[in-house]
Order: C-alpha cells, then sequence, then structure tokens
C-alpha cells in the first residue's frame, strides 16, 4: 500500500512520458510547415481565383465567388477548418498570378492554371492534382466560313497574356507556317469583349474556357468553336514552393473528391456510408485508422469536404454540365477517364 | 585687419562646429542608405534562396515563343531580350508622337483659354476640365472601348479617298516603299536644285527671291516626274492598304491599341500642358503687355517678341514634368493591349517567372528614358532661360 502511494505520484510522469512517446511515434501530427501553420494561425484560408470565367471562377448576382475552381478552393477550406466559408478570395489575373504566389499573397491558386515545367520550377511553385484535363482551341465568327486552323491564315488573333495559350498559338502557326497578328489582353473580360465588338477575328483560349465565354458573348450562335485542339492544358491548382504538409493537404484534398466520386460517396449519402462495412471507405472517411492525424487533420476531415462540396462529380455537374462542358477525360478511370486517386491507407 | 588677425582664434567644440556636422550627417545618411540597401539585398537573396529560385540574367537570352501584335519586325522563335527591344521602342514610338501631339494640343487650348473670344474661351475651358479630372486609364479605356471597337468593322470601314481606312482595327494608311533607285534621284534632285539656282543668279539678277524659289521647285518637280518614268524601278512607291480575306495588307497601320493609347496620353496630357501654358501667360507681368504697346508693338509682335519668351521660361521646367508623366503613363497600355514596354515586361516575367530580374530592368528602362528627357529639357532651359550680365 504504502508502495502504491509512493508510486501514485509516479503515474502522471509516466504518463507524459508515455504522451510524449506517443507523439514522437506520429510525427506528422506535429509537423506541420510554415504555412499550414500560418493558415491554421489565421483560422482563413486566401485563395487566388478567377472572376472572369463562368463555370470556372466568377462572381455571381449576390456577390458570391461561385465555379468549379473555387469549389476546389472551398473543399480545402472544408479539409483545413470544417468550414468551406472560412475564405478569402483574392482576384488574379493571368498576368499577376505568378508574382502572388511567390510573395506569399496567397496561400493556394485555384484559377486554371496549365501545369508546365517552367512554372513548376521558376514560379517556385507546386502543382496539385489536375482537377480538368483541358486543351487550347479557337473560336471564330461563323460568317468568316473558317473551317480548320489553315483557314486563318492573316486572321487577327486575341489571346490572354502571360497565358501558356499565348504561347502554345505562337508555336503553333509557327510550325505550321500560318501568318496571324496576335491581340493580347490582360483579362478574359478585355479580350473577349474586344473579340466580341469585332477586333479579332479569331480568339483562342482553353475549350472550356471557350465553350464557357462564349454563352457571355451578344449572340452566341453567331460563333463556332473549331474542332482543332492544339495543346494539352493540365488545368489544377497550386500552393508555393516549401511546406509539404500544405501541398499534401492540397493534393489529398483533390484525391478524396476523386475517391468520392469512384466509390459513389455524394453529399447526400455521405452520412450513410459511416457505417460501411468497407474497411477502405471507413478508412477513408475517418471510422478507422489516423489518416487525418497524419495530415495534420481532424479525423473526419473527408467527410467535411464532401459534405461542403460533394464528390469531384458533382462540382463538375454543378458548374460546368449546365454550360455543355462533356466530361471527356475528366471521368474516374473506372469509366474510361484519367482521374485517378492514389489509396487512402 | 590687424586686429582681426590678432584675435585669438577660438574654436567651437566639435558638435556645433557646423562644417563638422555637415559632413557627420552626411556620412550618416549614407550609413543608413546602404543599411536599408544591404536589409533589401539580404531579404531578397534569403528568400530567393528558400524559394530555391536562382538569381541571372542568362534566361534574356532564350526564345520568347509569343507573338508580339506591332512595332520592329520580330519573329516568336527570337530572344526575350530581342521581345524586350520591340517593346521599348513602341514605347519611345508612342511616347514620342504623344508628347508633340500634346503639346500642340496643350498650345492650342492654352492659348484658347486666354482668348478673347467667348465661344472658343469656354469650350476649350470645358474640355480641359473634363480630361485633367478624370484618371487617365479611364480616359484611355474610354478612347479603346467607347470610340474605336464601336467604329464600323475591318470589312465597312470608313474610307478617305480609297487611301485611308478607319475600321475598328485602328487606322490604315498608304506608306512610301523606297527602292534602291531612291538615292540617284536624291542625288540628281539635289543636283538639279543647286544648279537651277545657281543659273538663274548668275544670268538673271533681275528675278526676284519668290520667283526664282518657284522656278527650283518647278524644275526638280519635272525632274521628279521623269525620274519616276524613266527608272527601271519606282524610288518611291505608294504601298496603298487594300482589303484581303481578313486584314488590310500593304500600307501601314495604327493598330486600334496605339490610337487608343495615344489619344488617351494627348489628350490628358494636352489638358495638363493647356494649363502650364495658361499660368505662364499669366504669370508675364500686365506691365510687359501695356510696355510693348507703349512702344507701338502690334498684338502679335507683343506675343511674339516680348511675351513668349518670357512665358517659356517659365513654361519649360512645368512641361518637363508633364513629359515624364507621359512618358510614365505609357505603361497603362496593358489596359488595352497595347505591346509596349510594360506589357511585353509582364509577359516575360510570367512566362519565364523571372519576376526580380525584370522588374531590375523595367525600372531601369523608365529611369533612362525620364533622364535623357529631363536632360533634353534642361538643355533647352539653360538655352532660353535670361542670361544674366
Amino acid at each position: 500500500m504504502k508502495l502504491m502511494k509512493q508510486l501514485n505520484w509516479l503515474a502522471p510522469l509516466a504518463g507524459a512520458l508515455a504522451v510524449s512517446i506517443g507523439v514522437q511515434s506520429i510525427p506528422a501530427q506535429a509537423q506541420t510547415g510554415p504555412i499550414t501553420d500560418r493558415v491554421k494561425a489565421r483560422g482563413e484560408l486566401i485563395c487566388g481565383v478567377n472572376n472572369q470565367l463562368p463555370g470556372f471562377g466568377n462572381i455571381d448576382e449576390n456577390g458570391n465567388y461561385v465555379g468549379f475552381d473555387i469549389d476546389i478552393c472551398r473543399a480545402v477550406a472544408a479539409a483545413l477548418f470544417g468550414d468551406p466559408d472560412k475564405i478569402q478570395y483574392v482576384y488574379l489575373t493571368a498576368a499577376n498570378r505568378q508574382s502572388a504566389m511567390q510573395s506569399g499573397e496567397v496561400d493556394i491558386m485555384s484559377r486554371n492554371t496549365t501545369w508546365t515545367l517552367t512554372r513548376d520550377r521558376e514560379w517556385a511553385v507546386t502543382f496539385g492534382p489536375t482537377t480538368y484535363y483541358d486543351g487550347q482551341g479557337f473560336m471564330v465568327k461563323k460568317e468568316l466560313g473558317v473551317e480548320e486552323l489553315e483557314d486563318l491564315d492573316g486572321a487577327t488573333i486575341c489571346v490572354i497574356a502571360g497565358t501558356t495559350t499565348e504561347l502554345n498559338l505562337a508555336d503553333t502557326f509557327r510550325a505550321r507556317g500560318i501568318a496571324f497578328t496576335p491581340v493580347t489582353f490582360d483579362g478574359d473580360d478585355s479580350s473577349y469583349n474586344a473579340y466580341d465588338e469585332g477586333r479579332c477575328d479569331a480568339i483562342t483560349s482553353d475549350q472550356s474556357a471557350l465553350i464557357s465565354r462564349r454563352a457571355t458573348l451578344q449572340n452566341p450562335d453567331d460563333h463556332v468553336i473549331l474542332g482543332d485542339v492544339i495543346s494539352k492544358e493540365p488545368l489544377g491548382p497550386l500552393v508555393s514552393q516549401g511546406d509539404e504538409s500544405f501541398s499534401d493537404i492540397m493534393n489529398w484534398t483533390v484525391y478524396a473528391l476523386f475517391y468520392a466520386e469512384e466509390r459513389g460517396i455524394t453529399s447526400a449519402n455521405v452520412e450513410e456510408f459511416l457505417n460501411s462495412e468497407d474497411p477502405d471507405i471507413l478508412r477513408f472517411l475517418g471510422q478507422d485508422g489516423n489518416l487525418g492525424e497524419v495530415l495534420g487533420l481532424e479525423p473526419d476531415w473527408t467527410v467535411n469536404v464532401i459534405k461542403a462540396v460533394g464528390n469531384y462529380g458533382e462540382i463538375f455537374d454543378r458548374h460546368l454540365t449546365p454550360l455543355g462542358v462533356a466530361r471527356g477525360l475528366n471521368q474516374p478511370y473506372t469509366q474510361g477517364g484519367i482521374q485517378y486517386a492514389p489509396p487512402f491507407r | 585687419m590687424t586686429s582681426l588677425s590678432s584675435q585669438p582664434h577660438i574654436q567651437p567644440p566639435w558638435w556645433r562646429d557646423e562644417r563638422i556636422l555637415k559632413i557627420v550627417l552626411q556620412v550618416a545618411f549614407v550609413i543608413a542608405v546602404l543599411v536599408v540597401f544591404g536589409i533589401l539585398t539580404q531579404n531578397l537573396t534569403s528568400s530567393l534562396r528558400r524559394l530555391g529560385i536562382t538569381f541571372g540574367f542568362r534566361f534574356l537570352g532564350n526564345s520568347a515563343n509569343f507573338g508580339i501584335t506591332e512595332g520592329i519586325p520580330y519573329d516568336p522563335s527570337e530572344s526575350y531580350l530581342k521581345a524586350f527591344v520591340v517593346g521599348v521602342l513602341n514605347t519611345i514610338w508612342l511616347s514620342s508622337i504623344s508628347i508633340v501631339l500634346a503639346t500642340v494640343m496643350g498650345m492650342i487650348l492654352g492659348v484658347a483659354r486666354l482668348s478673347s473670344n467667348w465661344l472658343a474661351r469656354q469650350l476649350a475651358t470645358i474640355i480641359t476640365e473634363i480630361f485633367r479630372n478624370v484618371p487617365v486609364l479611364l480616359i484611355v479605356i474610354f478612347w479603346y472601348q467607347g470610340v474605336i471597337l464601336t467604329l464600323p468593322a475591318v470589312r465597312n470601314s470608313y474610307s478617305i479617298g480609297g487611301f485611308f481606312f478607319i475600321s475598328q482595327r485602328g487606322i490604315n494608311l498608304p506608306s512610301l516603299d523606297p527602292s534602291w533607285w531612291l538615292i540617284p534621284t536624291v542625288v540628281i534632285l539635289a543636283g538639279a536644285a543647286w544648279g537651277i539656282r545657281k543659273l538663274l543668279l548668275a544670268h538673271r539678277p533681275d528675278v526676284g527671291s519668290i520667283q526664282r524659289n518657284s522656278l527650283v521647285v518647278l524644275g526638280v518637280l519635272l525632274l521628279a516626274v521623269a525620274c519616276w518614268i524613266l527608272f527601271p524601278e519606282s524610288p518611291l512607291r505608294i504601298d496603298i492598304p487594300v482589303l484581303d480575306r481578313f486584314n488590310f495588307r500593304g500600307g501601314t497601320q495604327l493598330s486600334a491599341e496605339f490610337t487608343a493609347m495615344m489619344l488617351g496620353l494627348v489628350t490628358y496630357t494636352g489638358c495638363y500642358i493647356a494649363e502650364v501654358v495658361r499660368g505662364s501667360f499669366l504669370a508675364v507681368q500686365r506691365g510687359q503687355w501695356e510696355a510693348s504697346r507703349a512702344i507701338g508693338l502690334t498684338e502679335l509682335g507683343t506675343f511674339q517678341l516680348v511675351i513668349v519668351p518670357q512665358a517659356l521660361r517659365i513654361m519649360i521646367p512645368s512641361l518637363n514634368t508633364q513629359y515624364l508623366t507621359l512618358i510614365k503613363n505609357s505603361s497603362l497600355a496593358i489596359a488595352v493591349g497595347f505591346s509596349d514596354l510594360f506589357n511585353i515586361s509582364s509577359t516575360i516575367i510570367n512566362q519565364s517567372g523571372r519576376s526580380v530580374e525584370m522588374f531590375g530592368i523595367i525600372m531601369a528602362t523608365y529611369l533612362s528614358m525620364n533622364l535623357v528627357v529631363s536632360y533634353g529639357m534642361n538643355w533647352i532651359n539653360d538655352r532660353v532661360k535670361l542670361v544674366e550680365r
């Protein structure tokens, strides 16, 4: 009894020791990098977005940012804070997005940005999984009777400055020996407006952007999108280099969206899946194991993400399907597309 | 003298000696500047290192790979440096034309505001007050979206005599296309002018200078026509723009973006110059007008010989400021997509990722352009200022 009493005061010490060993054995829990720490301390995610591309990112009549790219940010905010609205949006143009990333003005950028080697290296960023596989196309006025790229010889073409589109345009036309005059603008609005007014004969951009913006032209039926696709444009979110913990949170949030669609988990039925028999799904939803802790997030982070924005297919159907954008490559691999999430384990 | 030098020289303590204090303060200032600069450099290098970005200018030799709307001949396969040079030349071209036109407009408006004609005065006041009090960016966008883009499409352009065409793509005008035959032509015509004049002076000294000059011009014109007909290739071909499938081919074009920028800069700066001009004329004392009238000078004579030389002295330093502002305002070209130095540089930054280097180059370029203009204006100022004798 006396011995027990003597040992009694040792118990908390032993407990503390056990806890500290325990913490050391789950290093990811404690070790988050500077960006994650900054974002968590702020309690808000600063997200760089486009506000001029209906479907991907623009401002609705109530003054809220909406769109496919916006929902990627909302998903990351839901993963971090359990609340998709803890976001401060910063509007970035194609031309100023790089300095915004380099200077740390935004934590994450989700604005139809093509992943290229130069950007990956020289912008000092880490690209997340490609959320939309796109390709560059051309929109022309029907009355010009243009059917293929070669018919554009001598045409004036509107393009947004500082984009991969601008480079592909010059490359492709040079390779095919087609003469053209580019007119470059710094934003989607100014560019499409100039095209609509007749300043250019054609406008070039990502196919999805052309489809989305055609609806905003004065007479959408007067314009035709050519069949030629001249490039690969993998679009996705990106974060600054130098904080693996933060880029992992971005990556796995996007994968969670893919995985949820693959397994048929939606914002409507996610609660039912909490009692699933499938260990894979239980692990994914944080009912088993410690995947959330490993990322430095709540155990039920995926549930928060899916409740907030739905799975990848839901986001696509909410914003892009109404515009007439086909899923194409952007299907789960199980349905013939190339969206593929690594295993959640 | 003797009493002064015999006075014992009292040395003040060093902290009250003005000469020493001046040196100390300047040294302190230089140290402060160096420290601030050092901190900035340190900050820059450490954050570049943290992000894993290397610093250097080698990338300027890489192929630019993007197209440029206008300027000297350029191909996307050429280097970033070449693209940058295209931008610099476009900025210089835009700024010089705008400075000339803004000065002309400012002079006219400024004098009109002082005129005794009521209508001219009111009109000039309204124009000046409107353009002077609206941000220059708005003016540029107004000209571009509100005026130029609403002009007829290129296939329905306004034509002036079949030579000039105005459409929403800009202004197309005939260009002069010189061939190698221009050199002999110029030599022949110059020789003829000199010869005719010499002959007339020698043989017909009674002919007045006006008639003599007209005869010279007539002779040169006749010879010029002969050259055009006789030479196998026309020395100076006039290239008239012709509408092709999409655009005009041939001739030269002032693009819509260039025209909008030019109109914007000219109207904005022109109105400031008008105020400078008006102020400078008002600053010439009334007595100068009265004195000139008193010695019997005409109104025009008073203006030319007495008022303008004095007003110019007051005007030039302020004009310098306006010109420098105009050059800096030309960077707004990015708003309408004119390929100026800033527009092209921001594309280079975006495509190469080299923001620190490019911003250094942009700043150095604007600084040197403005220093050159400033130096030129100071030179003019030295010519017109009152020489103290």
